[in-house]
C-alpha cells in the first residue's frame, strides 16, 4: 500500500438534527484493495457512503481525493472524479428502460449525434453477460424485482470505469450464484487498481471478498484492520460491543395441521404447477436463484397478483384470487421484498405505517384511536429493538435495516396465522438478524405457519424445517431439514438435480 | 421555524390580511350583508372543494365537476319545464350526478386511465350533454319556497342555508379525512399506492367511491346554484372547477397526493371567496377575475416548492445543519 489513498475521509462528522450519524470517522481506500465497512443498523455506514458520494457535506473533517482535500458539491462532482456508487436503495427511473438507466447521461451516440440504441443495448447485454444474469436491456425498469434493480445498479456502476467503486449492501437481495458472479467482476476491477468499498451484513461475504475492514458503532470509528486473522466473532464483537450467542436458534416444533395449502398454482409466464403445504408450527423455506419465481408465488398466494389456475386454501378454506384484503381476513400476512415501494409509505410516520395494517382493529366507534395506534407501534418497536427518535418521525429517515424492522412490525402486529416473509432479514445486521430468527422461531412455536423466502443460504439451512427449491418457475425439490446442505439446495436451485 | 413556514398557517395569515385590506379600501366590504352574500356566493365552490380535497389527497382529480353542475342545472330546468315536481327532480338529478361520477371512476379504476385525462374528456362530454338537454334556453320561475332555501339565512343568523350545509359537511369530511381509517387510507394511497394495496387497502373500491361522491356533490351543487340564481342554464358554473382546485391547492393539499389538511382547504376557499368578492365590489371585469384565479393556482403550486427548496438554505444559515437538504438529490427514485 504505497502512495496516497485513492479516496479517504479524515475526521469526518455528520449530524442530522440531534442524531450524530458520524463522529470523527477516518477511512482510507487504497488502489487495488477491497475494503469492507461493517456495523449494525444505523451505525452510519450509508451516511459515510453518501459523504463519499457528495450527497452529504461533512459538518467537519475532510474528503481527500488522491491525498488532496476536495469538496464535492453534489453526486455529479464525485462521479466526475471517478467515484461510482451503488446506493443501498436502488434509484432507477421507472419509466426508462434498463439500458437507458445504465447509460443515463452518457448514452452512446451515432455519428449524427443521436442516441445509438443498438450500441446501447449491445453494451448493456455485454455487461449482463459479465455479471452472468439474463436481463432484457429494453424492458422498462418499472416492475423489476428488487434483486434485478440491484443488478441494474451494479451494471451501471461497473460500466463507469471508476477508480473507486462504493457498494452499499449490493448483495442484500441476491442469492449465492449472483453474488459469486458479482465478486469475480469486482475482483477483476480490483486487480486493475480500482479501490472498492463494500458493505454487507453477511459476514461471509466480507471475509471472502475483502482485505481490510473498518467497523463503525453508533457513528464512531472502532477499528480498521486486515481481515486475515480476524474471526467472525471478533468482527461481531467490534460491531455490537459484546459477544453474541448462537445465530440460528430455530427450535424443533411438532408440526400441527395444514395451515396453508397451495395446489397446482400457475401464473402464466411466472410459475407453473406449484404445489406445497405449510403446517402450523413449521418454517418452510422457499429457496432458489433470483428470478426463479419465488416472490411471484408469494404475491399470488397473498392476492397481489391473480393466478391462472390452481387453488390456495388457508385452514381448510379456499381463498379467492387477487384480493389481499381477503387474504388478510383469512389470517395471512406478507412481508414484501421491496420495502420502499411495497412495504412502507415513506412519507408517513413510523406509527402510521405500523397502524396501516390495523385500521379496523384500531377503530373506537367511527374514528381511529390515536392512543391505540401509538401503543401498537411502541409495543412492536420495542419488541424488534427499533432504533428511532420519535414514533411520529417519518419512516424515511430511518436506516435501511430499521425500515425493514418497521415492515416486520407492521405485519406481525396483525397476529397472522400464516406468515409469508420475502427476504425478512434483507439489510438487517447480525444482532437483529438473530433477533428476527428468534422471533420467527417463537412465532412458529406458537403455532404460526411460516413460509420464508430467502436468498441467504445459511439462513435457509439454519431456520427451515423443510426447504422447497424453485428453478425457472417450477418446484424442483423438497428437502428435509436433515438432508438440506449447501450443495443439495444449490444443485436443485441451478437445475442440476432432479 | 418550521411552524411559521407551514403553508396552511400562511394561508390563514393571508386571509386575515386580505380581510383587513378589503375593509380599508372598499367601504361596502366588511358589512354583514356583504359578507353573508360573499359566503353564499361561495356555496357551490365550497361544497365541491370538500370532495375534491379527498380526491387530491388520494392523488386523483376530477375536472368534470363544473360540467356535472351544469348538466344538473340543465336537467332541473328541463324537468321542471316538463312539469315534474321539484321534490322528484332533486333526487333524480343528484342520482345522475352519481352516475357521472361512476363513469369517471370506472374509467380510472377499471381501465387504469389517468384521472386528469379522463375528467378533461368528461368535462367536455357532460357540458355537451347539458346543452343537449336544455339547449340555449333558460328556465326560470321556480317557486319561491324553493329558491328561498338557496338564498335565505337560517332564521336568526346571517348564515345562508347552503353555508350551513357546508359547515355541517365540512365537519364530517374533516373527521373522515383526519380521524378515520378511511382517511388514513386516502393519505396512504396518495403517497404510495402500491404499499397501500399491499397493506390490504381496497384501493380501487375507495377511488371509485370518491369519484361517485364527487359527482353526487357536484350535482347537488348544481341544484343549489340553479335555485340561488333562480335560473337553469346549460352553461351554469362554467369554469368553476378551476376555482375549486385553486382553493384546494391554496389550502396546501399537494397535487401529487398524500399531503394536506381540511383546515387549510377551508382557509383556501375563504381566501378565494373574499378575493372574488373584493374584485366584484370594485367592478373588476370577469376576465381579470379569471386572471387572478389562474395566478393564484400557479402561486399555490409554486410557493410550497420554493419553500422546500429554500428551507435548507435558511436553516443552514442559522444552525448549519441540513435536515432535508441534499437528501432530495436522491429523490426521483422509483
Ligand atoms: N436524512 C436523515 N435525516 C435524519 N436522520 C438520518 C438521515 N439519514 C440517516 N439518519 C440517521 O443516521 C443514523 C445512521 O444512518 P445510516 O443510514 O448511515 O445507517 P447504516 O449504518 O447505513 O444502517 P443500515 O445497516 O440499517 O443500512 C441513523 O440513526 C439514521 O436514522
Ligand atoms: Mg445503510
Amino acid at each position: 500500500m504505497s502512495g496516497p489513498p485513492t479516496l479517504a475521509l479524515a475526521n469526518v462528522s455528520k449530524s442530522f438534527g440531534a442524531v450524530r450519524a458520524l463522529r470523527d470517522v477516518s477511512l482510507e481506500l487504497f488502489p487495488g484493495e477491497a475494503h469492507a465497512l461493517a456495523g449494525e443498523n444505523g451505525a452510519g455506514k450509508s451516511t459515510l457512503v453518501k459523504t463519499l458520494a457528495g450527497v452529504h457535506r461533512p459538518d467537519s473533517g475532510q474528503v481527500l481525493l488522491g491525498g488532496e482535500p476536495v469538496t464535492f458539491a453534489g453526486p455529479a462532482d464525485a462521479q466526475q472524479a471517478g467515484v461510482a456508487v451503488i446506493y443501498q436503495e436502488p434509484t432507477l427511473f421507472p419509466d426508462l428502460s434498463v439500458a437507458e438507466n445504465i447509460f443515463m447521461g452518457r448514452q452512446p451516440r451515432t455519428s449524427l449525434g443521436r442516441i445509438d440504441r443498438k450500441a446501447m443495448h449491445a453494451q448493456a447485454r455485454r455487461l449482463f453477460e459479465r455479471l452472468g444474469v439474463t436481463l432484457d436491456p429494453e424492458q422498462p425498469a418499472r416492475g423489476l424485482s428488487i434483486a434485478d434493480q440491484q443488478l441494474v445498479e451494479i451494471a451501471k456502476a461497473i460500466s463507469r470505469d471508476a477508480r473507486v467503486l462504493v457498494m452499499d449492501e449490493p448483495t442484500a437481495a441476491l442469492s449465492g450464484n449472483e453474488v459469486a458472479r458479482l465478486f469475480s467482476v469486482v475482483e477483476a476491477l480490483r486487480e486493475q487498481g480500482c479501490a472498492i468499498l463494500f458493505i454487507s451484513h453477511r459476514l461471509d461475504e466480507i471475509f471472502s471478498l475483502c482485505q481490510r475492514v473498518t467497523t463503525l458503532r453508533d457513528g464512531a470509528w472502532i477499528a480498521s484492520e486486515p481481515v486475515e486473522g480476524l474471526t467472525h466473532d471478533d468482527l461481531i464483537r467490534r460491531m455490537v460491543g459484546r459477544d453474541l450467542d448462537a445465530l440460528y436458534p430455530k427450535q424443533d416444533t411438532t408440526a400441527g395441521e395444514v395451515a396453508l395449502q397451495v395446489e397446482r398454482l400457475t401464473r402464466e409466464g411466472y410459475f407453473t404447477d406449484v404445489s406445497f403445504q405449510v403446517r402450523r408450527g413449521e418454517i418452510v423455506a422457499l429457496a432458489g436463484l433470483v428470478g426463479a419465481g419465488r416472490s411471484e408465488v408469494a404475491r399470488a398466494v397473498f392476492g397481489i397478483d391473480r393466478w391462472d389456475a390452481g387453488s390456495v386454501t388457508v385452514a381448510g378454506r379456499p381463498l379467492p384470487a387477487g384480493s389481499p384484503t381477503a387474504a388478510m381476513g383469512a389470517g395471512l400476512a406478507l412481508v414484501p421484498e421491496d420495502r420502499r415501494q411495497q412495504g412502507l409509505v415513506m412519507e408517513l410516520s413510523i406509527e402510521r405505517n405500523i397502524g396501516l395494517t390495523g385500521l379496523r382493529s384500531l377503530r373506537r366507534g367511527v374514528t381511529i384511536s390515536r392512543a391505540a395506534e401509538r401503543d401498537r407501534a411502541r409495543d412492536w418497536a420495542l419488541r424488534l429493538q427499533l432504533k428511532f427518535g420519535r414514533l411520529s418521525d417519518g419512516v424515511g429517515v430511518l436506516s435501511g435495516g430499521n425500515q425493514q424492522k418497521v415492515v416486520l412490525a407492521k405485519w406481525l402486529a396483525t397476529e397472522p396465522s400464516v406468515l409469508i416473509v420475502d427476504e425478512p432479514t434483507r439489510g438487517i445486521d447480525v444482532g437483529t438478524k438473530a433477533e428476527v430468527h428468534r422471533l420467527l422461531s417463537e412465532l412458529a412455536g406458537q403455532g404460526i405457519a411460516v413460509l420464508m423466502i430467502s436468498s441467504d443460504l445459511p439462513e435457509v439451512l439454519g431456520m427451515a424445517d423443510r426447504v422447497l427449491v424453485m428453478h425457472e418457475g417450477r418446484l424442483t425439490a423438497e428437502i428435509s431439514r436433515a438432508e438440506a446442505t449447501e450443495e443439495s439446495v444449490m444443485s436443485a436451485a441451478t437445475g442440476r438435480a432432479a | 421555524m418550521a411552524k411559521v413556514l407551514r403553508w396552511d398557517v400562511m394561508v390563514g395569515v393571508l386571509l386575515v390580511a386580505v380581510f383587513a385590506g378589503g375593509s380599508f379600501t372598499s367601504p361596502g366590504f366588511a358589512t354583514i350583508g356583504n359578507l353573508s352574500f360573499a359566503l353564499g356566493d361561495l356555496g357551490e365552490i365550497a361544497l365541491i372543494a370538500l370532495t375534491m380535497t379527498m380526491l387530491v389527497v388520494a392523488a386523483e382529480v376530477d375536472l368534470s365537476v363544473a360540467s356535472v353542475l351544469g348538466l344538473s342545472s340543465a336537467l332541473v330546468g328541463a324537468l321542471w319545464d316538463g312539469g315534474m315536481a321539484i321534490e322528484t327532480i332533486i333526487p333524480l338529478v343528484v342520482l345522475v350526478g352519481a352516475l357521472c361520477g361512476l363513469v369517471n371512476g370506472l374509467l380510472v379504476t377499471k381501465l387504469g386511465l389517468p384521472s386528469l385525462a379522463v375528467t378533461i374528456g368528461t368535462l367536455a362530454l357532460y357540458r355537451g350533454l347539458a346543452y343537449v338537454v336544455l339547449g340555449d334556453k333558460a328556465v326560470a320561475q321556480f317557486p319561491r319556497e324553493f329558491t328561498a332555501l338557496a338564498v335565505d339565512d337560517v332564521p336568526g343568523t346571517f348564515i345562508p342555508y347552503p353555508v350551513a350545509l357546508f359547515v355541517l359537511l365540512a365537519v364530517v369530511v374533516a373527521i373522515v379525512l383526519h380521524a378515520t381509517g378511511f382517511g388514513r387510507s386516502l393519505f396512504a394511497i396518495g403517497a404510495q399506492e402500491q404499499a397501500a394495496f399491499f397493506a390490504g387497502i381496497r384501493v380501487k373500491r375507495i377511488k371509485l367511491l370518491l369519484f361517485v361522491l364527487s359527482g353526487t356533490v357536484a350535482a347537488f351543487a348544481g341544484v343549489v346554484f340553479t335555485l340561488r340564481y333562480g335560473s337553469a342554464r346549460a352553461d351554469n358554473g362554467m369554469g368553476i372547477e378551476l376555482a375549486v382546485i385553486a382553493a384546494v391547492l391554496l389550502g396546501g393539499v399537494d397535487f401529487d397526493g398524500g399531503k394536506g389538511t381540511l383546515g387549510g382547504v377551508i382557509a383556501g376557499v375563504l381566501l378565494i371567496g373574499l378575493l372574488r368578492n373584493l374584485l366584484m365590489l370594485n367592478d373588476v371585469s370577469t376576465e381579470i377575475q379569471s386572471i387572478v384565479t389562474g395566478l393564484l393556482l400557479i402561486i399555490s403550486v409554486l410557493t410550497p416548492r420554493l419553500i422546500t427548496a429554500l428551507k435548507p438554505a435558511l436553516s443552514r444559515r442559522r444552525t448549519s445543519t441540513d435536515q432535508v437538504g441534499p437528501e432530495s438529490a436522491l429523490k426521483g427514485s422509483p
